[in-house]
């Protein structure tokens, strides 16, 4: 079973990636500070995840600095139990 | 005291912020009516420059038409001021109701109801027409105004990667089940001056029952053999739900707004948009004026057809001079520089130059993606665009940066 941090990963770089777009994209890269998920967009990670996981993530958690890395975003999975 | 020091200071230090992170923003003090040559005070206090305006919105040249301002003066007389009241109370005059009716016919739509700007038909539209039970999908490089009036409607949101039509329809299946699903883009997107695969997203709207929504402020009056806009040059006049658009732009340029298209959507947005509701009605004179645009652009293509000529020669000057644009066709081509700093140098050596450009860099655009957007207008002749090719060359020249690739740029300015 693929790593969570990789499903997640894989999620944003074929979300948010266009097909020429070289950029490297790992656990630590800035997504949204960085210019890669605009603040907007980033309602589709948040129901990629909530779908993904079945659960639900009250918007006053789904902030963009939450949002920003991978590793960020398993910090905050793990507030659900999902590891 | 109701502003103390320490609440000064802290709004002291977030201005401070943003001079700091280079995008503070200046007005340019211009000191003559809109039109392809203006004077210019910048920075405000030196002194006045004339200079060939290579970035206004004045793509039909209307915003200083003798025959606009006449109008607009009669209607002054004949129809005063101000009207002091929203429309449904008593600012509705029939000169407001003769501009809905124009705009109808010349989009080709069922009807039209006009809104102080775009930026607020785009603010209340969607919340007038969509609830908790629809879904709205926008292309990821829409205008900053559809992003405020989607994030003020109860609808869930999504966004599609521009211009995507595979990612589009993905998006499509993923949310078959909403009530009404509306598919969100603009006709001419702003920035790169491309024009949305409106046929193709008709079409997948007619297989996946969608609405599909366009804001074509930077078409309406020129994109489409008689400048009905994005709908036309596509071949779907008449299939697009919710048309918005500006008559700030080609349409004159001074203010108002509209949203046009399907009768019962229209009227919804009587009932509930609240812009409409809530704002003053659009002055007699401006109304005055744009009728009169209306009956210009309605009658002749002359304008829109200097402006596709101009249009060619500026882009292929610029590709033969060695500069990178954005491939495309319409009057709004971006000079490609990369960097944000040269951006902004080449802007400011382009003014010394005589020809007045704006430079753009994150977050307006993507980062890596700095450019200096030039738009071309009906108004510009021959001799203004052979003066700002010069310019444009010379400076190219100076920067080193003609006929060198996007990396060959990158590497010696950085990203």
């Amino acid at each position: 079973m693929p790593d969570l941090k990789d499903v997640i990963l894989d999620y944003v770089k074929k979300e948010y990636l266009e097909e020429d777009d070289d950029r490297e994209v790992t656990y630590d890269t800035p997504l949204i500070s960085g210019g890669i998920v605009d603040s907007f967009s980033m309602v589709s990670l948040k129901r990629f995840l909530e779908t993904k996981y079945s659960i639900q993530i009250p918007d006053a958690k789904a902030t963009p600095e939450v949002f920003d890395t991978v590793n960020n975003i398993i910090d905050l999975l793990k507030e659900f139990h999902i590891q | 005291m109701s502003f103390p020091d320490s609440i000064r200071s802290l709004f002291g230090r977030e201005l401070d912020t943003i001079r700091s992170g280079g995008i503070f923003k200046e007005e340019r003090i211009i000191c003559a009516p809109q039109s392809s040559e203006i004077e210019v005070e910048f920075p405000a206090g030196s002194s006045r420059q004339k200079v060939i305006n290579m970035c206004a919105n004045n793509y039909l040249g209307l915003s200083s038409h003798p025959e606009v301002i006449e109008a607009a003066r009669k209607g002054l007389d004949h129809r005063g001021y101000g009207m002091s009241s929203v429309r449904f109370i008593c600012g509705t005059q029939d000169i407001h109701k003769e501009l809905e009716g124009k705009l109808t016919r010349f989009l080709g739509t069922e009807d039209t109801i006009l809104f102080p700007s775009c930026m607020d038909a785009n603010a209340g539209v969607f919340e007038a027409l969509l609830n908790e039970q629809d879904v709205m999908i926008s292309d990821r490089l829409v205008h900053a105004s559809i992003v405020d009036g989607m994030r003020l409607c109860k609808a869930q949101s999504d966004t599609f990667k521009h211009s995507d039509m595979g990612h589009l329809e993905e998006k499509l299946q993923l949310h078959a089940k909403a009530r009404t699903k509306m598919i969100i883009t603009d006709g001419s997107f702003s920035m790169d001056g491309d024009l949305a695969k409106l046929d193709q997203i008709v079409a997948l709207a007619e297989k996946h029952n969608a609405m599909v929504f366009v804001d074509d402020s930077h078409a309406t009056g020129f994109i489409g053999k008689t400048g009905r806009g994005t709908h036309e040059h596509c071949g779907v006049v008449g299939k697009i739900d919710v048309i918005t658009t500006t008559l700030g732009k080609a349409l004159g340029g001074a203010s108002g707004g509209c949203v046009s298209g399907r009768r019962e959507l229209v009227e919804m947005c009587r009932q509930r948009a609240r812009p409409y509701l809530f704002s003053n009605t659009i002055p007699p004179v401006v109304v005055s004026g744009a009728n009169k645009v209306l009956d210009i652009i309605s009658s002749t293509t002359e304008r829109r057809d200097i402006l596709e000529r101009n249009t060619q020669f500026w882009r292929k000057g610029l590709t033969a001079a060695g500069l990178i644009i954005k491939e495309g066709e319409t009057p709004i081509v971006p000079v490609m520089l990369f960097n944000a700093k040269l951006s902004q140098d080449f802007a400011k050596e382009l003014y010394h130059e005589g020809i007045y450009a704006v430079g753009f860099f994150f977050p307006v655009v993507p980062k890596g993606q700095a450019r200096i957007r030039t738009q071309l207008s009906a108004a510009h002749e021959q001799h203004h665009l052979d003066k700002a090719l010069a310019a444009f060359t010379k400076v190219g020249k100076k920067f080193d940066i003609l006929h060198k690739t996007k990396q060959e740029i990158i590497d010696r300015f950085g990203q």
